[in-house]
């Protein structure tokens, strides 16, 4: 019985429902807040995450980051599946 | 020595009254009583404080944090200040009239402890007959009501039998987190260690598990255990490093490094009636005491593990040592270890576990939880 979720560019993430997205002025940056965990995230991680709404595919996010940062679509969407499952198998998303 | 990070989180013990008498309560020996407790008004400048030095998460605990009738105005409170709220309850109050005003308060997420799966065991752990079937009713209502749900299942050898089923429960329960909380042995704990402890066979058993469990749920349920360090090589960053990352507020308002620091004779607390947080944060006696890694004696001094597990638990150094600036005791290194792991495999070889001492109040001076 496996019941882990394998994530492609059709999958529309969101923030698991226990998971806030914050600024953290005290120390600079994004953090990711759950109840025993603290997740400072980069620049890039940040905004992927501001991404997550759970209406946007990965395919469209990888579009519009691609287009923002002049980057080669198939390298950004790679890159941006790999995170986002991370983040899923941790219970951070859903989708 | 330079100036501390900002703390992470606020860890804020509102009241230590509890209608559970848990034998493993982390709570210390000598309760605080009612009449001593912070009022709301000077709880919610704290946690204003604590916001402002930067602190991201606050987590509502006691006792039983739910005997507080003034739970939802701090959670509000908290969540207007932008911290992230967790309560951490026995939930055998939370019902459907408690749960839906902390939700609209901005409740972010319900931390729920459970003795065991079977019921009768499980009051039996907590002294209170017919808790269990309640903390099942609650977990449910939180689910529910589409609130995000961490099971906490204190283990040990009275219990441990039963952790796959304990998963499963966890499942069920629709929980995204489950906690695996093999006792630590400080307070009422250490009291009953004799009562409480694993051998290290039945531990190497419930690690395989939980690594098994982990995998076949991955996405599903996060998984984390915390195993007796007893057994380790290496201790645990308790509290990730003495004030390094949380302040713990007793229901008086003292603010501790960590829970169990009062355990240590020799420090001195600071009260948040007397002192602003920050101040506390940054120049109480009892954070920089044991804070960095400049009061480490050998083996610690020199060991390349120092600012990794910045050696290990004061608390505990305390309590098997009687010195709290030894190297923890769990850790290998350290030359009392032996004895510990002696210790622990003598205690957990009995046959039959002796009785429980439960966690009370003094005395003639019983303090009654009331909702
Ligand atoms: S551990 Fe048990 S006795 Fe202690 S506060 Fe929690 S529920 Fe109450
Ligand atoms: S000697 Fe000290 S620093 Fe090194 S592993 Fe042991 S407790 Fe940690």
């Amino acid at each position: 019985m496996s019941t882990t979720t394998t994530l492609t560019a059709e999958s529309r993430p969101g923030l698991s429902p226990h998971v806030r997205l914050k600024q953290d002025r005290a120390r600079g940056g994004w953090v990711l807040l759950g109840p025993e965990r603290v997740l400072m995230l980069d620049d890039l991680a940040a905004e992927v995450l501001g991404l997550c709404d759970s209406a946007a595919s990965i395919g469209d996010m990888a579009d519009v980051l691609a287009g923002r940062h002049s980057a080669p679509r198939a390298e950004v969407l790679g890159d941006v599946i790999e995170m986002l499952q991370n983040l899923h198998d941790k219970g951070l998303l859903i989708v | 020595m330079t100036a501390p990070g900002p703390p992470l989180a606020l860890l804020a013990e509102l009241t230590h009254r509890c209608p559970l008498g848990c034998p493993y309560c982390s709570n210390p020996l000598a309760l605080e009583r009612v009449r001593d407790e912070l009022d709301t008004a000077t709880w919610q400048r704290v946690i204003d404080e604590a916001a402002s030095l930067g602190a991201l998460q606050i987590h509502f605990s006691g006792g039983e944090p739910m005997v507080r009738t003034d739970l939802v105005a701090l959670v509000a409170h908290a969540h207007a200040a932008g911290l992230y709220t967790n309560l951490i309850t026995s939930a055998v109050l939370l019902d459907e009239r408690r749960l839906p005003p902390l939700q609209e308060a901005g409740l972010d997420h319900v931390q729920i402890s459970l003795q065991d799966t079977l019921a009768e065991n499980a009051d039996r752990i907590a002294g209170y007959p017919g808790g269990h079937a309640k903390k099942l009713k609650a977990a449910r209502l939180v689910r529910g009501a589409g609130l995000a749900l961490t099971i906490n299942a204190v283990m040990h050898r009275q219990n441990l039998a039963h952790l796959p089923e304990m998963i499963e429960l966890a499942v069920e329960l629709g929980a995204g987190r489950l906690e695996v909380a093999q006792v630590q042995y400080y307070g009422w704990a250490l009291k009953n260690r004799a009562s409480l402890i694993p051998t290290r066979d039945e531990v190497s058993q419930a690690v395989k598990i939980v690594a098994a469990a982990r995998e076949r749920l991955k996405g599903r349920l996060v998984i984390d255990h915390v195993v007796p360090d007893y057994y380790a090589k290496r201790p645990k960053a308790c509290m990730g490093g003495w004030a390094r990352q949380f302040i713990n507020l007793t229901p008086s308002g003292l603010a501790l490094p960590c829970h169990a620091a009062q355990g240590i004779p020799q420090l001195r607390f600071d009260n948040v009636r007397d002192r602003p947080l920050g101040e506390i944060w940054e120049h109480s006696d009892a954070f920089e005491r044991f804070r960095g890694t400049s009061w480490m004696a050998e083996p610690c001094r020199s060991c390349e593990r120092r600012e990794i597990d910045w050696g290990g638990c004061r608390c505990q150094a305390m309590a098997i040592l009687g010195d709290a600036a030894a190297t923890d005791p769990a850790c290998a290194l350290s030359p009392h270890h032996p004895a510990l792991l002696a210790l622990a495999k003598t205690e957990s070889a009995e046959a039959v576990p002796p009785e429980f001492a439960y966690r009370r109040y003094a005395k003639a001076e019983v303090e009654p939880a009331s909702a």
